[in-house]
């Protein structure tokens, strides 16, 4: 297992990057959220998603699903430092925790007459988006799914006269009957 | 205050204050008022069982709070005014927060209407200090107060300690609300691990057993588990027989005195405890953490050894370096699953090979790393603090230093032979930090001797606090190593910049004995070799705070020394080094390093 950087070694190791999505389970109180994201800024660690909302109104839980990359080293320290602030109830990686489903919901605009609007429909009929707003000159579609189709729906738009997206980042919960 | 009918007592939250603190055993606090928390002082005007101690800046408060915790094992605390009064202790709250000292800092905040509007000394507290605190809570309402202190002495406290702060708005102070006393439930969220897993115990002890060059390397952990964790550990380590050597912040669980003793490790560590540690095949690490200043370069730590690590935060576990058997749990509780693990394994270990390797480290001490050129016209620092020590190791001495060479050679000439004796800034390594931290010793311990081991540059940091020394009566020693430079900036300069003394040298220092007769404490000057060990007794029994100018030599370097970019085993020694040695010791790539 590589070394990370140290004030001694200059040279940052070759290693292979993992992306892994990991559920917390907070207190919903304020600042709550600083914590997580202030974490992550002040120790250099990624975040590609975030995704939060209080999920247990009476326990006054939220659950934050952050999806993350980093060296298999770096990634546990995500969860040791993550699981060592005081309002955090559980950290699970659902990366190594077996199934997991990963949904993301993505509103996309885009703008076009003629044979490219006909087109847009036709591939949101495919990928099941369904169009929540339009005009004569617009679309806003809603799409939801795994974050590679959200991506390849979106690069479809692009040429289509793809106008602005809007994300929501990944939900994600582990398969089967039992609780996190 | 008043009780109602249900029994619980409604008061306002000043006194709320006062209560909560009360019960969780407080004696002392640390602080300076200001207009924010004016509800609390004036509380604390109006009674008699809290003593409060008045610092001269808040950084010094946090210190004071933070030698008093060290030196008492209890929870440090401190108040404060909102604005500057919290920023000023932030630099104090790191500190506490990179060396896990327990503090619990109260601070006011502006009243609840008022907080986002850029009020009169309003400051946004707990973002502010939400990096350099354990946690941090900004109370508002008033029937939570109670609540939220006692979990804050708590959290201070339990796993791997550290800064807690609750930020309490004035109207909240002034407002009247129910106490609710100290509960014994468990927390919701937090609870640190106390056993270790015994399947990994099982492990490590086997580990131990089949060990040939084992050594225990250990940490400021041990001292944090109490003094119960550092008699275990000497029970350990006689058990087995093993080397141990100690950080920086761990120095006094593992007595110096005993021959299983190595020394401390690390950049000023000695020859042979960085040595046993680079060669030797099992290395037990209990409660320290693989800092930079320990492990030196990384991928040459300790190759081929097989490495177990106990500590209470997993997240310390394979931070830097990569360990075999992780051990998650209190050192108070695992040390002794260790000795029962060993004493119900009572295993036959390969004694040939032992004596080999004590055969190893005895020709690593037969270098003498700390030996120095003694000089007859000039008092050398090492010596200055061989005298201090030889001429207070049969009192009650406690040491607090500032941070730099002088911190090292007190680290290195000075022994400890018991947990708690010794304060220093390690982690955070804070300028200043020794005479506040003095105050706060000297506080919980009046009768003892409390000897600041300074610098003259890093003791104007906070020289200030001398006032408080002499407020209360604490006659405090401030010992200063005078080489008229900031040191250790002066000697990276000589091994990295060509010699080029940028800004490091100390120019129109006060004479320190006026300044100690102008806060109406003594000073005494030593300016040669001869006339040192008279001064240091003087010293000793002056009954009042004293600034001591100890004149030493100008140019002594602090050695032996792991040059940045460097190995254990590639240590520079300090008896016989050239100018082209300290030309040549630090690569350029080692340069850009800290």
């Amino acid at each position: 297992m590589g070394q990370p950087g140290s004030a001694y070694s200059l040279e940052k190791p070759e290693q292979s990057l993992e992306t892994h999505t990991i559920s917390v389970l907070v207190d919903n109180e304020p600042g709550v959220l600083a914590r997580v994201i202030g974490l992550f800024s002040g120790r250099g660690y990624n975040i590609e998603s975030l995704t939060v909302s209080e999920t247990e109104h009476e326990a006054h839980l939220s659950r934050i699903t952050i999806v993350t990359t980093g060296t298999p080293m770096v990634i546990e320290q995500i969860k040791n430092q993550l699981d060592r602030l005081v309002p955090i109830h559980s950290v699970t990686d659902l990366t190594v925790c077996g199934e997991t489903i990963e949904r993301e919901l993505a509103l996309v605009k885009v703008a076009g007459v003629g044979e490219k609007r006909v087109e847009a429909l036709r591939l949101a009929e495919a990928f099941r988006a369904t169009a929540i707003d339009a005009s004569l000159e617009h679309f806003v579609f809603q799409i939801t799914g795994r974050q590679s189709k959200i991506e390849q729906f979106v690069a479809l738009m692009q040429p289509l006269g793809l106008v602005e997206v809007c994300r929501t980042g990944v939900a994600a919960i582990a398969r089967g009957a039992e609780r996190m | 205050m008043s009780a109602t009918e249900n029994g619980s007592v409604k008061m306002t939250g000043a006194q709320i204050v006062l209560q909560a603190l009360a019960d969780q055993g407080v004696d002392h606090i640390f602080g300076y008022p200001g207009g924010a928390v004016l509800p609390i002082y004036d509380e604390l005007f109006q009674q008699d069982r809290l003593q409060h101690v008045l610092v001269r800046h808040e950084q010094g408060a946090v210190h004071a709070a933070e030698g008093y915790a060290r030196s008492t094992g209890k929870v440090g605390v401190v108040l404060v005014t909102s604005g500057p009064g919290a920023t000023n202790a932030v630099t104090g709250l790191t500190d506490a927060l990179m060396d896990s000292i327990p503090v619990v800092c109260i601070t006011g905040q502006v009243p609840t209407h008022l907080i986002g509007n850029d009020a009169f000394q309003e400051c946004d507290t707990v973002g502010i200090t939400r990096p350099c605190t354990k946690h941090n809570y900004l109370v508002k309402d008033v029937d939570q107060l109670a609540e939220v202190l006692h979990e804050a002495f708590y959290v201070a406290r339990s796993g791997r300690p550290g800064p807690v702060v609750v930020d309490i708005p004035k109207d909240i102070q002034f407002m009247t609300g129910t106490y609710k006393g100290v509960s014994n439930s468990q927390h919701k969220s937090y609870v640190p691990p106390r056993q270790g897993d015994p399947a990994a115990i099982e492990a490590a002890v086997s580990a131990m057993a089949n060990a040939k060059r084992p050594i225990f390397y250990t940490g400021g952990g041990v001292i944090n588990a109490g003094p119960a964790a550092s008699e275990s550990l000497r029970e350990l380590v006689r058990m087995t027989g093993y080397p141990i050597t100690s950080t920086l912040m761990g120095l006094g669980s593992y007595p110096a005195s005993d021959k299983q003793w190595l020394g401390m490790l690390g950049m000023h560590g000695t020859f042979e405890a960085n040595n046993a540690m680079h060669d030797c095949d099992v290395m037990v690490c209990i409660g320290a953490r693989f800092d930079d200043r320990i492990t030196g370069r990384l991928d040459a730590f300790s190759p081929g050894s097989t490495k177990i690590h106990v500590d209470v935060d997993p997240s310390s576990i394979n931070k830097n370096v990569h360990v075999d058997i992780p051990i998650v749990g209190d050192c108070a509780y695992v040390i002794d699953q260790m000795i029962a693990a060993w004493k119900a394994q009572n295993p036959s270990v390969d004694k040939e090979a032992h004596a080999r390797w004590w055969e190893q480290i005895e020709t690593w001490r037969k270098r003498k790393c700390l030996h120095y050129r003694k000089k007859s016209d000039v008092i050398m620092p090492q010596y200055a603090i061989e005298r201090l020590f030889a001429l207070t190791r049969d009192r009650d001495t406690y040491i607090t230093t500032e941070v730099g060479q002088h911190q090292m050679w007190a680290a290195q000439y000075f022994h400890f032979d018991e947990p708690n004796r010794w304060m220093t800034s390690g982690g955070l390594g804070t300028m200043g930090y020794g005479i506040p931290a003095a105050v706060g010793v000297q506080m919980a311990h009046r009768d003892s001797l409390v000897v600041d081991i300074a610098g003259e540059a890093r003791v104007l940091m906070t020289m200030q606090e001398i006032s408080t020394a002499v407020q209360y009566d604490l006659p405090i020693k401030i010992f200063i190593l005078n080489n008229e430079y900031m040191g250790m900036v002066r000697q990276w300069q000589e091994l990295l910049h060509g010699g080029r003394y940028s800004h490091s040298y100390s120019e129109a220092l006060p004479d320190f004995v006026k300044l100690a007769e102008a806060y109406h404490a003594v000073g005494i000057r030593a300016e040669k070799p001869g006339e040192l060990d008279d001064a240091i007794l003087e010293m000793i029994k002056t009954p009042k705070p004293v600034i001591f100018d100890c004149r030493v030599d100008k140019h002594a370097n602090c050695f032996p020394m792991i040059p940045s970019g460097e190995a254990h085993n590639n240590m520079l020694m300090g008896d016989d080094l050239t100018e082209e040695d300290i030309e040549n010791a630090i690569s350029e790539e080692g340069k850009v390093m800290v």
